[in-house]
């Protein structure tokens, strides 16, 4: 069961369009949430699987999606002493590679400066970390465009030799590139956690001194999640900028990563489940809201669901349902053991 | 194998060893036995480098491994079965087996440790993919000397394994220590059980308030006035 539903939510997620037409509004919900669940994902592996709170989670979000812009739209800027930097415009997707790359890098210096102590310091480091970013994004003009925002920011276009290309311009195409991208990110997140390093991961949170004591490169490890973490919300960024075609210091609000942390939280961390499926019902309730009310009434609304789910379900709706799920089959469970052999051998 | 000189450690401002000097050799049980706060655990601690001493040697095998980071010890051959939390409660009681051998990379040898592991506790065979925090007390602890075991140790240190465990238990566990010493691996064990842990080991250290005030075989230390006196009830 637990191993069909994933394959069954992609299933269902990859006929949506079929289902629903390719009515705009609600596919770019659809995309905004995406991406924005890629980003609780990436949170998640950090947040869920290692214990440690990124509140600054949009800084390489934001990262990803300015490397991508500024690489495939060129910039000639001066960086001091009269020396200019200048860069020629290159193809949307060398962007995308380049925004993993820079989150990620942004991810190891995080770490490395944060992790010896861990804990509050890290959420302190993280929170910092993004307002100078942002900071940065709103007062480099020269670079960044400032508040007046980069624009004109070329769509992906993906070509095969031979074949011709495509450039995804359509919102159906960008709602399967998200989706691929996605499926993609939860792959690898469930393979890190099954590994010999994933153990090392959750050893950390759930006993500290123990997983020390069997040999556990604390920071080395820390670090390297933060690295895979950053990567990812990079690459969600990219896919955002390119998506959008225009993005401004906006992207860099500490609103965006309070969202991933609610989809996360209320998803269930530490479950691969629980950041797509807190993703996809926090991403859309705005949207199945907006016809029945008032945009204030929404808010309110979106705020009681929240903490219904925490009340009910405190560790977040996938182990919540799994919890539920369980004692419907309690009876069976109950007989085997009884069957068992005592505690005590021989 | 083992030997600590002088060692001085604390924290914060309170000090939890006052120079303590032990000497376990190879192929030995070693006991220290003593009070709560007496520096038992503190001890195990600084030897597997979770807590930094301030002053003082720990040598093993020849080499000084005083403050190594404790990855580097447990490469050495020194495993840690610490008291309180035993184990990792969310994971499978095979992924916690798989957590102690986490610095081996010999496949083979690994998975033959595990078959010996399951044969030895058939108990934690039949729960393999049941998570640890489900496992009684007894079991947990089991859990807890198969990891170690896991790692291949040369020496053990056992922290209170007997704390909180049922009497027929408690039993159980202590031959299962034996058999790991007659097995050629190296106990180093705390127990707050003194008279439990005299009886079983070959040689034992009585601490207060940080220091050792008492040496001798098992036997020696029973037959001790003080030790009777304050430890076994007269």
């Amino acid at each position: 069961m637990t191993r069909l539903l994933p394959v069954l939510l992609l299933a269902a997620l990859a006929a949506l369009p079929l289902a629903l037409g390719t009515e705009p509004y609600l596919l770019n919900a659809l995309i905004t949430t995406g991406i924005l669940t890629i980003g609780a994902m990436s949170l998640n592996l950090l947040l869920g699987y290692t214990g440690q709170l990124s509140l600054g989670h949009i800084a390489f979000f934001g990262i990803g999606a300015y490397v991508s812009a500024l690489t495939s739209l060129g910039f000639d800027v001066e960086i001091g002493f009269g020396y200019r930097v200048a860069h020629e415009p290159w193809p949307a997707a060398t962007g995308f590679l380049l925004a993993v790359a820079a989150a990620g890098a942004c991810g190891w210096l995080i770490g490395r400066l944060s992790f010896r102590v861990r804990g509050a310091y890290f959420v302190i480091v993280t929170i910092s970390f993004a307002e100078v970013v942002r900071l940065v994004a709103l007062n480099w003009v020269e670079l960044t465009q400032g508040p007046l925002a980069l624009t004109g920011i070329p769509a992906f276009t993906f070509g095969l030799p031979g074949l011709g290309s495509w450039t995804l311009r359509t919102k159906l195409q960008n709602y399967y590139l998200v989706l691929g991208v996605g499926t993609l990110c939860y792959a690898l997140i469930a393979r890190m956690v099954r590994s010999r390093f994933g153990r090392a991961m959750r050893g950390l949170k759930e006993n500290e001194p123990l997983a020390l004591s069997v040999g556990i490169n604390a920071t080395r490890t820390l670090t390297v999640a933060a690295v895979v973490s950053a990567a990812m919300a990079g690459a969600a960024g990219s896919l955002y900028a390119h998506y959008l075609r225009i993005i401004d210091p906006d992207v860099f609000l500490f609103a965006t990563t309070v969202t991933m942390v609610i989809m996360v939280v209320g998803g269930g961390k530490g479950t691969l489940m629980g950041p797509v499926v807190g993703g996809l019902i926090f991403g859309l309730l705005p949207v199945a809201l907006r016809p029945v009310m008032a945009p204030e009434a929404q808010w309110i609304v979106y705020g009681i669901v929240l903490i219904l789910i925490l009340f009910l379900m405190p560790r977040g709706i996938v182990p919540g349902a799994a919890a539920l799920l369980a004692r419907g089959r309690a009876p069976r469970a109950g007989n085997t053991i009884l069957k068992s052999r005592p505690a005590v051998q021989r | 194998m083992l030997e600590i000189r002088d060692l001085v450690c604390g924290y914060g401002h309170g000090t939890a060893l006052k120079g303590l000097s032990i000497e376990v050799k190879e192929g030995q049980l070693v006991a220290l036995v003593g009070a709560n706060g007496a520096g038992k655990s503190t001890t195990l601690r600084a030897i597997s480098g979770l807590v930094p001493p301030r002053s003082g040697v720990i040598r093993f095998s020849g080499r000084d491994i005083t403050g190594a980071e404790p990855r580097r010890i447990l490469a050495h051959g020194i495993a840690h079965c610490p008291e309180g939390r035993r184990v990792f409660p969310q994971m499978s009681v095979a992924e916690n087996l798989a957590m102690g051998a986490y610095l081996r990379r010999d496949r083979p040898g690994v998975a033959a440790d595990l078959d010996r592991i399951y044969g030895e506790f058939p108990r934690l065979a039949e729960r393999r993919h049941q998570a640890a925090g489900t496992l009684s007390g007894g079991e947990q602890q089991m859990l807890a000397i198969g990891r170690a075991l896991m790692a291949r140790p040369r020496l053990v240190l056992f922290d209170e394994p007997s704390l909180g465990l049922a009497p027929t238990i408690v039993e159980r566990m202590f031959a299962v220590i034996r058999a790991i010493r007659t097995a050629g691996t190296t106990v180093l064990l705390v127990e707050q059980n003194a008279f439990a842990a005299l009886e079983l080991c070959d040689h034992a250290y009585l601490l207060e308030t940080g220091r050792v005030v008492r040496a001798g075989t098992g036997s020696a230390l029973i037959a001790d006035p003080h030790v009777r006196e304050a430890y076994l009830g007269g």
